[in-house]
């Protein structure tokens, strides 16, 4: 029975790679399969898919479940030695931030120094088969960029201060905080080595734009094969008419907030005039 | 109920904002506050990004200040041309206080220049009313005494006098252009219609009577913001409709009861209640400056 399943789930993971293997605009820094080591070819792959590869922000939003499944293919049998590890990560786009820290001056607290990070995605989670420490290790998470400390890309312009660090850290405690950075270990089950499954609930707050998703394989602490899908996350229906009105067409949309208020001010107005004599 | 929001890219409930709404539309009936300086902070509370907080807090406030001043137009407490005077002047200040903020947010000081303004006019503003008012009820309370229409004071000697019938005032134009401008300067400054502080500006600086101060306050507020709205629209694509619109459900309505119960409360105890408003957000604005803060960092969007 069991491996039925496990069947009908490889079949299933491997048609729905099929379309997300395409390649994307937004994989830019890595390619869609880049195995580290170049030759020869690493002899355990990865094939996955998405339950969805795109995400519609609707009114009635309030955050979405995406399923991440699949299996891994080799040609040997396993090999011997410590088992294999999954890390899935989910990502949104980046976008720059000002990190302040707060100095008491003359009794008042105010922003007396900032770092400016160029780029940080508005949400990352890491989810893992097991504690990230034991199945990565750091040069490998500094070439990948995998843990949550890694999340910031770029620092912007001159940095100012003298040490960055508690300014990075504290960008990671603060989203971390808000639930936008998230570290799940031991939340990718997997199957005999062979079929793993992840499911990354995005939140509510969520920024529209092009995720990415990147599914490492690991051994002895390294990275042996790398996959990467997107997400789509746009706004559809009434919440996309209002957003491409309110950037294409913003006086008209100024106008027209303004008209609604002037409406609905004017008709209760109106409404309770009546109510009160009628 | 949750909901998403386009612009702000937040979803929240949406009973909250309607109730919320309400709250800031009952202030704005009572006292003839927009309610700015209570909606823009509130609306940061529940996790609105403060920019669209600022400029989406500005077209709620239209909603119930237009609510709010047809109720005042229809019992005849609106002075339109003192109220046209005090738009003239508020326009150009809205202007000239945009211009100050931008320069303040290239030295990067915004944050702090708009909370000390906060607790600097709201602390002055809210013990000067309290004081005052509670002066007022003990006098009135004492029977046979006289009372005189308004104080006369420095500012009534200037030249270029008008008649504003309504108030009851024949005064010079330019203290109301002058209030009306130092308030478009402060509320650009600070994202607010600017009513706390025009409403005790008119009454203890032109000596306006109280009767007639909310309904014009409202009336120049509905303009103000009306203007804010649509330059925030325009230039940073702020507003957000959906946010607005069950804001100002809340807001139109509660307006209208906010109308009802003031005209049965007495000027004085009015003023004692908005004095006291004043002096409470006042001072959770100054323990912000005081307390050590939970966290000394702070995250703050773009690297600008």
């Amino acid at each position: 029975m069991r491996g039925l399943v496990a069947l009908m789930l490889l079949v299933l993971a491997c048609t729905a790679s099929a379309q997300s293997l395409v390649p994307q605009p937004d994989a830019d820094d890595l390619p869609i399969r880049a195995a580290p080591t170049a030759d020869p070819p690493p002899e355990e792959t990865v094939v996955a898919g998405l339950s969805s590869d795109s995400v519609a922000i609707t009114a009635s939003f309030n955050g979405s479940e995406i399923l991440i499944y699949g299996a891994i293919k080799r040609e040997t049998p396993i090999p011997a030695g410590p088992p294999l590890q999954v890390i899935v990560t989910v990502e949104a786009p980046s976008s720059g931030v000002t990190v302040w820290r707060k100095e008491r001056k003359a009794g008042i607290w105010i922003n007396a120094e900032a770092v400016r990070i160029g780029a940080a995605p508005g949400f990352y989670a890491v989810a893992t088969s097991a504690a990230l420490d034991d199945i990565l290790l750091p040069e490998w998470d500094n070439r990948y960029r995998i843990s949550l400390a890694h999340a910031m890309r770029a620092f912007a312009g001159e940095v100012a201060v003298e040490s960055a660090v508690p300014f990075t850290e504290a960008l990671v405690r603060l989203r971390q905080d808000e639930g936008l950075y998230r570290l799940d270990e031991g939340s990718v089950s997997l199957i005999d080595q062979t079929l793993f499954r992840a499911d990354v609930s995005l939140p509510a707050n969520l920024v529209e734009g092009a995720y990415k998703t990147r599914i490492f394989l690991l051994r002895n602490g390294q990275v042996i094969d790398v996959f990467v899908a997107p997400i789509n996350v746009r706004k559809v229906g009434v919440e996309r008419w209002l957003y491409r009105l309110a950037f294409d067409q913003p006086f008209l949309y100024g106008l027209m907030s303004l008209g609604v208020a002037v409406f609905a001010g004017w008709g209760a107005s109106a409404a309770f005039r009546k109510l009160r004599r009628p | 109920m949750q909901i998403f929001l386009p612009i702000a890219e937040v979803s929240v409930n949406a009973f909250v904002l309607v109730g919320l709404g309400g709250l800031v539309g009952l202030m704005s009936g009572l006292f003839g506050v927009g309610g700015g300086f209570l909606i823009t902070p509130l609306l940061f509370f529940i996790g609105i990004p403060p920019a669209i907080a600022v400029a989406t807090g500005a077209n709620q406030v239209v909603a119930s200040s237009v609510s709010g001043v047809l109720a005042h137009v229809k019992r005849k407490s609106v002075d339109f041309r003192m109220g046209g005077v005090l738009l003239a002047g508020g326009l150009v200040g809205s202007w000239m206080g945009v211009w100050v903020f931008t320069i303040l947010q290239q030295v990067g000081q915004v944050d702090l220049v708009v909370q000390l303004c906060y607790v600097v006019f709201l602390g002055l503003i809210g013990a000067m009313m309290l004081q005052e008012s509670i002066r007022a009820l003990r006098r009135s309370s004492k029977p046979g005494h006289r009372r005189r229409l308004h104080q006369h004071n420095w500012v009534h000697r200037w030249p270029v006098k008008v008649k504003f019938r309504a108030s009851g005032l024949y005064i010079s134009v330019f203290p109301p252009l002058l209030v009306g401008l130092a308030v478009g300067v402060l509320a650009a400054i600070m994202g607010v219609g600017g009513g706390f502080i025009m409403v005790p500006a008119m009454i203890y600086l032109l000596g306006m009577p109280t009767k007639v101060v909310v309904g014009t306050s409202l009336f120049q507020i509905t303009f103000v913001t009306a203007f804010t709205t649509l330059m925030h629209a325009v230039s940073y694509n702020t507003v957000d409709m959906m946010l607005a619109v069950l804001l100002i459900i809340g807001g139109v309505v509660g307006a209208q009861f906010g109308t009802t119960l003031g005209a049965r409360l007495r000027a004085e105890q009015l003023r004692i209640l908005l004095a006291l408003l004043v002096l409470a957000v006042c001072g959770k604005l100054a323990l912000d400056l005081f307390l050590t803060p939970d966290d000394l960092y702070a995250i703050q969007p773009g690297i600008g």
